[in-house]
């Protein structure tokens, strides 16, 4: 089941950042000499402002409240976290239900890179390059019986180590869920790297959840549990304010956070003079996942 | 004594002092702003830093009162140039919103109306401009009694700009909650009830 979808983002493989950065200053002086037109697909894409961003500002500026409430509270305390050993419990409505530990993932799943988008619920976004196998291959795995229509997922609760889970911001431990097809989607997939590095810490080590056509926190990271089941799971920052976040939080334009627009959106790393850009529905997958939503009134289901 | 010492430290510095001194956390986090100093998302990180020192100026000059009542402490003559610089912070706070944060000119009235915590802090902005404007000496002696009226305007101030903060952040979050919660403190402190037989 890997390889069931292509990046239309940029066709370059990006392997390693020095590659990609060597690249980038090859366009860059290409671009200097009015050249950039000759290198097709490359120069498209960057048209379009599809930059993967610095590993810099990725590991950066997180959200990852297990570690503190500042963007920059993650990639200070994380280190704290043992990742090692790491299991990861499968259960609910699945043939073989256990703890799988993550080496033995590792070796069944087929690890590829996706470049996606990533637009959090507070109008910032950026590019990331991921490393990571589709969630439809390890739901596979553990045999998806015929009754599942919901997937829930767990994070890491460990409090001696993630020292933001000694404060009520949220219930702990973090939980999220999907509908069991946009689990199953190619686009879904459960990232262990960047840059073809593994993930740090702040990032959601040693394996999270991405669905970059939904808002960030939608991404679970740091995933101890993956439950199969047939009621709608709850999820975290719904339980907390269920006004302002919903089970599904598409990414859409047209539906407001209560309490700001999202219609735009600023791409990080711009600088003190960055411009906003508009928010694509979907976040810009809408070709490849309207239909999951076909007849659904997306204000209501927000 | 150390609050001698301090009163005579403070008798000795001129008030104005604080209008060299206090816009250089501006320059500050301009110059980080500009060179990468403030992370990978400047402009709010900007936005923040001078809505909060916004905030801890209104704080301290909510304090002077309650330190010459309570600790015998005086620093009254300072309490003008906090109270103006609080509202120049406050103004850049505004501006760097406008600017380089919202941009598009359409959203900011929609901003304003529909969100809140936007509506609490513009609040908050509008009811210093009658402040800043009688922050003088003519003022003070044009108003008479009312100047101290008009000027327990500051109250309502600082509960907005805290409960701005409260209102922006996503859950609930501790920082926010210890500011409040010292502004509530520095008011229970400089009431006093009536007494009793002042009516009688």
């Amino acid at each position: 089941m890997a390889h069931r979808w292509k990046n239309t983002l940029t066709d370059r493989d990006v392997t390693e950042e020095s590659v990609y950065l060597n690249r980038r200053q090859i366009m860059a002086g290409l671009g200097g000499l009015g050249l950039a037109g000759i290198a097709g697909t490359t120069a498209r894409a960057a048209s379009e402002d599809l930059e993967p961003n610095s590993w810099e500002d990725i590991t950066s500026y997180n959200n990852f409240y297990e570690f503190g409430t500042g963007k920059d509270d993650p990639a200070r305390n994380a280190h704290a976290l043992t990742t090692s050993p790491w299991t990861v419990k499968i259960d609910g409505m699945v043939d073989k239900p256990g703890d799988y530990a993550f080496e033995d993932i590792m070796k069944a799943m087929t690890v590829e890179e996706r470049i996606y988008r990533f637009r959090c619920v507070e109008a910032w976004s950026m590019v990331v390059p991921w490393n990571g196998f589709e969630l439809a291959d390890l739901l596979n795995m553990a045999g998806v019986q015929s009754g599942a229509k919901y997937v829930a997922f767990e994070t890491l609760y460990r409090p001696e180590e993630m020292f933001g889970q000694k404060y009520p911001v949220l219930d702990w431990p973090y939980v999220e869920g999907l509908r069991l097809d946009e689990a199953m989607h190619p686009l879904t997939i459960m990232a262990t790297g960047i840059y073809g590095r593994e993930i740090p810490n702040q990032n959601g080590a040693p394996l999270r959840l991405v669905v970059p056509w939904k808002y960030g926190f939608k991404s679970i990271k740091s995933v101890v549990r993956i439950s199969l089941t047939d009621k709608e799971p709850p999820v975290s920052w719904n339980v907390a304010i269920p006004r302002e976040y919903g089970f599904y939080s598409n990414v859409n334009p047209t539906v407001d956070h209560p309490r700001w627009s999202q219609a735009t959106e600023r791409k990080i790393g711009g600088g003190l003079f960055a411009r906003r850009q508009p928010t694509l529905m979907f976040n810009g997958y809408e070709q490849e996942v309207a239909s999951l939503y076909d007849g659904m009134d997306l204000k209501k289901f927000f | 004594m150390l609050v001698d010492r301090i009163n005579s430290t403070a008798r000795k510095l001129p008030a104005w002092m604080l209008y060299v001194i206090l816009p250089l956390p501006a320059l500050w986090f301009l110059y980080l702003g500009l060179t990468g100093g403030l992370g990978a998302e400047p402009i709010k990180a900007l936005e923040h830093e001078l809505g909060e020192f916004a905030l801890q100026l209104l704080i301290a000059g909510l304090a002077i009162t309650p330190l010459r009542r309570h600790a015998g402490i005086n620093l009254i003559k300072f309490r003008r140039a906090i109270g103006v610089m609080s509202f120049v912070y406050v103004a850049l706070h505004l501006l760097v919103w406008l600017v380089l944060d919202v941009q598009v000119l359409g959203q900011i009235w929609a901003d304003i109306v529909k969100r809140p915590y936007i509506t609490v802090g513009m609040a908050g902005f509008v009811l210093m401009l009658p402040l800043v404007a009688t922050s003088n000496n003519w003022s003070v002696r044009r108003l008479g009694p009312r100047w101290r009226k008009l000027h327990k305007l500051t109250y309502a101030v600082v509960l907005l700009g805290a409960v701005h903060f409260l209102l922006l952040v996503k859950g609930i979050q501790l920082e926010p909650l210890i500011y409040l919660a010292v502004i509530l403190l520095l008011l229970a402190l400089r009431w006093r009830p009536q007494r009793q037989n002042q009516t009688a």
